[in-house]
């Protein structure tokens, strides 16, 4: 049994590993080629057809290339800022329940490979520890644009972390357990069941603190090209550049799952679609929304992200805690 | 066996991250250090299958040492040694040398004596998260109030001193006005 488990979670590991590595060297080529549609442009061509290799390609330069460390730079913090990213996108996996149970041979897979009862809170404050690679890189690299990309990150890590946390408390009050599991048999009942149609308003302030925290536009003050040259990640290339890039992409695979689960019914069956297919169509959908968002709006600048987190969503969060409280009193 | 390993990991992980806060001159890494001992500080909690006090380490500590950051990236260059002048004094390493001392004894009591127990165990029945909000709204109501209402106080008065010349924008005012108010 014990050693059954370890060589169970072992391979869960691996697999998770594996397969968000790939899954977020691939959404690199779809969010260009999506970006690409919606631009009138078309994208990768040349590498494999449909420049489906192009990802293959990026993956060998960026392995073969220099690992550059800049004389200034703090060495020890700059060398381990971006392992920090990427580990944590992947450590913040380690509670999601990706996938309805399924038996190999008798044998029955739980593809969780934590079930802890703060799965939750355990998703986002391991994701929240992810921006200290940013933060770090940027303080450690010995380069003034870096450290404005370390400051902005200071800040739009205060400014979403509670907007993040008030509004997923709404949705936690009404399931009444911190479990991914339970959010997601809460919702079983089908579509009418979702959260979302309940937490209508705590649905879109997750997802708006979801772009803050994965640093994607319209909140990436801290690459912002046009502003700080590259910010936190102007001293870095080869790996150490990509893999601030797979911790951001892996992050947006568990914003999704984790929006999925906790608002549009998770690893439930839709209609005829079975639960596993129709989780995994749920994230693309926001993967694509994280795209297409990128194609639609231009950057905000810092001061109009605090202002927004903190005089906007912040209330909003607050009134509709209290209003969910006052119903569920009452109701 | 797992939980033995990953016990004696984690202690001497945080005490090298600690040593490094302390003895260092270079900001970065002593904040740095004293992040990841923060966090790793978390590891026990879980040993002990104190999910939610592990979670809350974590989510708690992680932000409070963001704005320490934010403050050493405003007060002093980071990547340079920061020059101290603390000659030692015999009577801080008898001090802290006997303050530890303590520490580790009062948490070897329940080791040596029967006599301490908890005073509200874990039960299987409820869940560690439930079990902590049981005695935060019960026993220690008023603590927890006052804590609030004190916290509110703090949060209060931040926001009236920060906020007094917040309704004019510095970002949006032409460069001529700023200087006015510089020579002013």
């Amino acid at each position: 049994m014990e050693t059954a488990f370890i060589i169970e979670t072992i391979v869960k590991i691996l697999v998770v590993l594996g397969l968000f590595s790939a899954l977020a060297g691939f959404a690199t080529y779809v969010e260009r080629k999506v970006l690409a549609f919606m631009q009138r442009r078309l994208g990768p061509m040349h590498v494999g057809p449909y420049g489906i290799l192009q990802v293959l390609a990026d993956g060998i330069k960026l392995f073969t290339k220099e690992d550059f460390i800049p004389q200034g730079a703090v060495r020890p913090i700059f060398m381990i800022a971006p392992v920090i990213t990427a580990a944590t996108a992947f450590i913040a996996m380690a509670a999601i329940p990706m996938f309805p149970e399924f038996t190999i041979g008798g044998y029955t897979v739980r593809p969780i490979i934590s079930d802890m009862n703060v799965g939750l809170l355990f998703v986002l404050g391991v994701m929240g520890i992810g921006l200290y690679g940013p933060l770090l890189a940027g303080m450690a690299s010995g380069n003034k644009w870096s450290l404005l990309g370390a400051a902005r990150t200071a800040i739009q890590f205060l400014s979403y972390e509670v907007v993040t946390g008030l509004s997923v408390l709404a949705p936690v009050m009404i399931v009444g357990s911190l479990s991914l599991i339970d959010f997601n048999n809460y919702q079983a009942g089908g579509v009418g069941e979702w959260l979302v149609w309940k937490q209508p308003i705590a649905f879109i302030l997750f997802l708006i603190a979801g772009f803050a925290e994965t640093n994607r536009t319209p909140f990436d003050l801290l690459e912002h090209e046009a502003e700080v040259i590259s910010g936190y990640a102007t001293e870095y290339s080869g790996m150490r550049w990509g893999l601030f890039f797979i911790g951001e992409y892996a992050n947006m695979f568990t914003i999704g799952f984790l929006a999925s689960l906790i608002f549009l019914g998770g690893f439930n069956d839709l209609w005829f679609i079975p639960g596993a297919i129709a989780i995994l169509l749920k994230v693309f959908f926001f993967i694509f929304l994280f795209i297409w968002a990128r194609a639609s709006w231009p950057h905000v600048r810092p001061d109009q992200l605090m202002w927004l987190c903190w005089k906007v969503l912040m209330p909003i969060a607050v009134v509709n805690v209290v209003i969910t409280g006052i119903v569920m009193m009452f109701f | 066996m797992f939980e033995v390993v990953a016990f004696y990991l984690f202690a001497a992980l945080t005490i090298v991250m600690f040593v490094i806060t302390v003895m260092s001159k270079n900001a970065l890494y002593a904040m740095s250090s004293l992040a990841a001992g923060m966090i790793f500080i978390s590891a026990f909690f879980f040993l002990l299958d104190a999910d939610f006090l592990g979670v809350v380490q974590i989510i708690v500590y992680s932000g409070a040492v963001m704005a320490l950051y934010a403050f050493a990236m405003m007060f002093m260059d980071t990547t340079k040694e920061v020059k101290e002048n603390n000659p030692p004094k015999r009577i801080v390493f008898f001090l802290s040398g006997m303050i530890a001392l303590l520490l580790v004894l009062i948490l070897l009591t329940p080791i040596i004596s029967d006599k301490v127990k908890a005073l509200y165990p874990m039960s299987d029945e409820i869940g560690n998260t439930e079990a902590v909000g049981i005695v935060l709204f019960t026993k220690y109501l008023v603590p927890f109030e006052v804590a609030a209402i004190m916290l509110l106080v703090a949060m209060i008065a931040g926001i009236i001193l920060a906020s007094k010349r917040m309704d004019e924008s510095i970002t949006l005012k032409i460069d001529q006005e700023i200087e006015q108010k510089g020579a002013e």
